[in-house]
């Protein structure tokens, strides 16, 4: 099973292992009696989880290699994959549905006002992934500047409040509409542009505009924020901290299911046939009487609607909004929950975000780390699994209807 | 039916196209041939509207095109197939044929057209599920073509079908194009560098060198000429 050759190059790998950490994982400075600690056992533990790590990642591997020179010469069965039997078996995937349903629904019931602010976050960011994936998974345009729409729906809350005494509820529909104005106005320069150069068009777009919010004093307050900002109303009826935050937590849910049901509408309809089309051959797109720009810029505009809307209940949440919440830190992760969720894959997005967000709200003990894991699960991921936790589930189910 | 009257394209500071005029009477397969370079598929994006003419007008069914966008010009009845062919690689077969009716809102009309190129190409029926991009190279020719006739357009412009096609794809597929000629009264403007299968479908065909037209006669006529002859036919 493990060649001669393998064990070599397993140390190796885990020789190189130790360089690469070492000054992270074995010197440790103490400044204050100015001595240096050599911490020569930590070595070891890299060198020997490396080293195993390699041996089991090869073991897998030939297994996988057999297994697959087995099925062609027809020894074994192919089996469904896992996720495909778990997407298309109604008796898996209803029952977990209804498990699923069920506890989100309980959440601020069973757990406390605590963990249910950091669901609330977690489904903010399930809504951006969702919003982001219209414009980066459904139509290949690769947006780094996704959390200007953000602020601008934050700072659209927070100034028409401050100025017009405008509501919550009054502004959720104007922070929407007003961030997919500036998706418009940002399309229009970057209509011919693909790639990289969107990209950096885009990440040049999110900071000008955070810039903006953080430099034009009279118009934005500057970078001390826009305080006293009013949660969101109930039929006029006074609610206490605790209770504004669960109504705030069960305001999500509706808004998670309701862009969930329009992002799936939206993909098997005719303009998500066109965002498919546009993503794969733009050429062809033309000649087939597809309107490209209106194409693309209807997938600017609704991407950036999305993250208006959660602006404006990011900016009631926090009742406090300031530029350093929308720095490209932000535009990152969200671009992540949307490539590592599987791009175009609605569920991919919604448990990638849950994963993203909760996961080092719960690990804090090893906050230390949490770039370093980051970073890590992101190299593993695509080195792995490039096509997202949950790849895009539309050609599974072409595929199955061909058999 | 489609009237070019001497127009100049360029790509940036280079001239394409030079004072090119032609017109293509309905029901008609006039063809284009040229060398490498010559223009020929500069003239079909210059009707098509993708590189759109700096100078001169474009006339289709007597109305000036020029200046429209490329999707106000599909549906006007003008369908471009692209040259290498330019499916929808993940994209399966069907959907394939269904963004070629993108445009158009007639559901009964729209079955019955897939089911008529069914039968004109079989193997697309067996493979409707696939994503365009198992095809093989003459089937991808085939995809092409039949995801443009989806958009039932008046006029079809066809560019190099039989490019990177084993010789006898090639001519199934000019037989398929003879036959929606025929069929459909589909008139056809053809562009392709293998001049004689061209000629040999065509009714009429007009000679491209380096950007201008510099001969127009009946299909037969060319064929026969020495100087074509010798400069396309390798004879």
């Amino acid at each position: 099973m493990i060649s001669l050759t393998d064990i070599k190059k397993g140390l190796l790998v885990s020789l190189w292992f130790v360089f690469l950490t070492f000054p992270l994982m074995v010197i440790k400075i103490n400044p204050i009696d100015k001595v240096i600690l050599w911490r020569w056992s930590n070595m070891y533990w890299v060198a020997g989880g490396s080293f195993l790590c390699y041996l089991a990642m090869q073991i897998y591997k030939t297994r996988k290699l057999t297994r697959q020179e087995h099925i062609k010469q027809g020894l074994i069965k192919e089996k469904p994959k896992m996720q495909f039997k778990l997407l298309s078996d109604p008796k898996i995937y209803l029952p977990t549905l209804a498990v699923a349903g069920l506890f989100f629904l309980a959440f601020p019931l069973l757990f406390s006002t605590y963990q249910t602010n950091i669901m609330i976050t977690a489904l903010m960011y399930v809504v951006l992934g969702l919003g982001l994936n219209i414009v980066v998974g459904v139509a290949g345009l690769l947006d780094l500047g996704y959390v200007a729409f953000y602020a601008v729906g934050a700072y659209s809350y927070a100034l028409l409040h401050l100025h017009f005494g405008l509501g919550f509820w009054e502004v959720l529909p104007i922070g929407g509409l007003l961030a997919a104005s500036f998706g418009i106005l940002l399309g229009f320069p970057v209509l011919r542009l693909r790639g990289d150069y969107l990209a950096i068009v885009t990440l040049g777009f999110g900071e000008i505009i955070r810039l903006i919010l953080e430099n034009w004093n009279e118009f934005s307050h500057g970078p001390s924020g826009i305080s006293n900002i009013p949660r969101p109303g109930f039929f006029g009826i006074h609610l206490g901290l605790e209770q504004s935050i669960t109504y705030l937590y069960y305001l999500m849910i509706l808004m998670v299911i309701f862009t969930i049901f329009v992002v799936n509408r939206l993909q098997s309809s005719r303009i998500g046939r066109a965002w498919f089309a546009l993503r794969e051959d733009e050429i062809a797109c033309q000649a087939m009487g597809i309107d490209k720009t209106k194409t693309k810029l209807t997938a600017f505009a609704l991407g950036a609607f999305w993250a208006g809307m959660v602006g404006v209940i990011f900016a009631a949440k926090t009742t406090f909004v300031n530029p350093a919440s929308f720095t490209f830190l932000e535009s990152a992760i969200i671009l992540c929950i949307v490539v590592l969720g599987g791009m175009g894959s609605i569920i991919g997005v919604i448990i990638a975000a849950l994963i993203l967000i909760l996961l080092p709200e719960y690990l804090r003990a090893f906050s230390d780390y949490r770039m370093l894991v980051f970073g890590a699960v992101l190299v593993i991921m695509m080195v792995f699994r490039p096509q997202g936790i949950v790849a895009n589930i539309r050609r599974t189910y072409t595929v199955q209807k061909n058999d | 039916m489609l009237e070019l009257k001497s127009i100049n394209t360029y790509y940036g500071n280079i001239q394409a196209l030079h004072d090119v005029s032609l017109n293509v009477k309905e029901g008609e397969i006039i063809t284009l041939i040229g060398a490498n370079g010559a223009g020929k598929s500069t003239t079909l994006m210059s009707i098509s509207g993708i590189v759109p003419p700096r100078t001169g007008e474009i006339f289709f069914k007597r109305k000036p095109i020029q200046g429209l966008s490329p999707d106000k010009i599909v549906a006007l009845g003008i369908c471009q197939v692209p040259e290498g062919r330019h499916i929808f690689p993940d994209l399966t077969v069907a959907e394939n044929l269904d963004m070629g009716a993108f445009l158009r809102k007639d559901k009964q009309q729209i079955e019955e057209d897939l089911e008529y190129i069914y039968a004109l190409f079989p193997i697309l029926k067996n493979r409707r599920s696939q994503p365009g991009g198992n095809l093989s190279g003459g089937e991808q020719q085939m995809l092409a073509i039949s995801r443009a006739l989806m958009a039932r357009p008046q006029l079809l412009l066809l560019d190099e079908p039989s490019m990177g096609l084993a010789p006898l794809v090639t001519r199934r597929i000019f037989e398929i194009i003879k036959k929606i000629n025929r069929e459909n009264n589909t008139t056809i403007f053809l562009v392709e560098q293998n001049a004689n299968l061209a000629l040999k479908v065509a009714d009429r065909g007009y000679v491209l060198e380096t950007g201008r037209i510099t001969m127009h006669d009946k299909a037969s006529t060319l064929l026969a000429d020495e100087d074509i002859q010798k400069a396309y036919l390798g004879i």
